[in-house]
């Protein structure tokens, strides 16, 4: 049995796209990237000098990641400021960039990325990284690959990819990845809730599907930012 | 020559053409018979594109022109940059790089006696250089200036644009061709840092500013800019 979703939407569908590089003129490379209710603008400043001394790294970079939502991005508003959630947001979407930024080209430097959430429906992690890898990559930044992300899980017997808000409420589970599609690994993988084991590789295999897509995406967006 | 051996071997290996446009991660070529060259790396047989760019094949060199990016110093170079800290033996400068780079006594034209002269009375906050990149240490990352280039001075009037460090090459054209039918046209004084700051002064600094830009946008992409560039300039002295 076929699962019943708005806008008649598959399974393996993804929620409508957009996608576009280069929206903030100030930064060296920025990007927004939308999937259905979710927006996520990011901007890449850098590679630049780092200040406090003490934090730089003597053989490479650092990735500075901060991911903020604003406070009109959900119907109850969003405290401004940095909270549990937001803090652990930053670091899994640092540690989901960090395989394939070339970091070691640029030692004491910076480069900062801030990814804003103007509008959430689920899955914001995984579209704020979809945004970060592309402003990286705008911003001329050395890396070894694009990086896309997606979220799936499992409503009653379906495996379902790109969760919005009202199918995160009902699924048993939760899963984002995000995923290096040149060396076919993943970056990132957390989960909510639970699933049994042999429904986790069917899982992951639809999200992995669900980045195959999105990388075609963002690869085009970079292109008409560069060649129209 | 070499378009016939490229003919006969290259075509099959090759994913990519010359002048394609290329994303970080993409395979240019699949053939142990090409070297990587700049922006790119090698892992297998592969080599991949390490920025965003339009791919370069020289030989069997394949390499990206990044569209993008920070200035990366060399020696040489002719840099614009702001002072921004006075220590007790030199200036740091700002050069919109991913390091700061440093201007010592020695690299100034004239003897200071740091006992009689203050340091800021020469080169204070704030003030715009355009200086020479006489070394840079790589295992530390610092860079260093001189003044000691005929070309080097301090800016006193004037203004400064930014453009991206990657559309420097195409803004002096071969041989400066470019940046001197600007000057020809605009009767500005205009002085380009390698760094991406554009150095304006004279009356019409506006139409050589939108000019500027003009060529900004359309490095990558116009052939025959030159001329382009050159028209558009006498439509508007009219």
């Amino acid at each position: 049995m076929m699962i019943k979703r708005k806008n008649n939407r598959k399974a393996n569908e993804l929620r409508p796209v957009v996608m576009k590089v280069g929206i903030i003129p100030n930064a060296d490379g920025s990007a927004m990237v939308s999937l259905g209710k979710t927006t996520a603008v990011a901007a890449c400043y850098g590679p630049r000098p780092l200040h406090p001394k003490h934090m730089q790294q003597t053989d490479r970079a650092i990735l500075q990641t901060i991911y903020m939502m604003a406070p009109f991005s959900t119907t109850e508003r969003v405290r401004p400021g940095p909270s549990r959630r937001s803090q652990e947001i930053c670091k899994v979407t640092r540690e989901s960039l960090e395989p394939v930024v070339c970091l070691e080209e640029f030692p004491k430097a910076t480069i900062d990325v801030y990814i804003t959430i103007t509008e959430a429906d689920a899955g914001t992690r995984t579209a704020g990284i979809n945004a970060a890898s592309l402003a990286l990559a705008d911003a001329g930044i050395p890396m070894k690959d694009l990086i896309s992300a997606i979220a799936a899980g499992k409503i009653g017997k379906d495996y379902v990819l790109d969760l919005e808000g009202k199918e995160e409420e009902a699924t048993a589970c939760d899963l984002p990845i995000s995923y290096s599609p040149r060396t076919k690994k993943l970056t990132l993988m957390q989960m909510d809730g639970d699933l049994p084991a042999k429904d986790a590789k069917e899982v992951i295999n639809l999200a992995i599907n669900g980045c195959e897509q999105l990388i075609k995406l963002q690869k085009k967006a970079l292109e008409e930012r560069w060649m129209k | 020559m070499r378009l016939l051996w490229r003919l006969m071997y290259m075509t099959k290996d090759m994913l990519k053409n010359e002048h394609d446009f290329v994303v970080p991660g993409d395979e240019i070529v699949k053939s142990i018979d090409y070297l990587p060259g700049k922006n790119t790396f090698r892992e297998g047989d592969s080599i991949y594109a390490k920025k965003l760019g339009v791919v370069n094949i020289s030989g069997r060199v394949v390499s990206v022109i990044p569209l993008s990016g920070v200035y990366s110093p060399k020696i040489g170079d002719m840099v614009i940059g702001e002072v921004t800290d006075i220590q007790s033996n030199g200036w740091v400068i700002d050069i919109n790089a991913s390091c700061e780079a440093y201007l010592p006594l020695s690299g100034v034209r004239e003897y200071i006696d740091t006992n009689k002269t203050i340091l800021s009375k020469v080169y204070g906050m704030g003030d715009l250089l355009y200086a020479k990149i006489s070394a840079i240490n790589q295992s530390s990352d610092s860079v260093y200036l001189s003044m000691q280039d005929s070309r080097s001075r301090k800016f006193t009037s004037g203004r400064i644009v930014r453009i991206n460090p990657s559309k420097v090459p195409r803004l002096i054209g071969k041989m400066g061709s470019m940046i001197n039918v600007i000057k020809d046209k605009t009767g500005c004084r205009i002085s380009v840092g390698q760094n991406g700051f554009v150095w304006l002064d004279g009356d019409n600094t506006e139409l050589a500013l939108e000019a500027v830009k003009m060529i900004e946008k359309d490095a990558h992409k116009v052939n025959g800019l030159t001329e382009k560039i050159s028209g558009f300039l006498d439509g508007k002295k009219k």
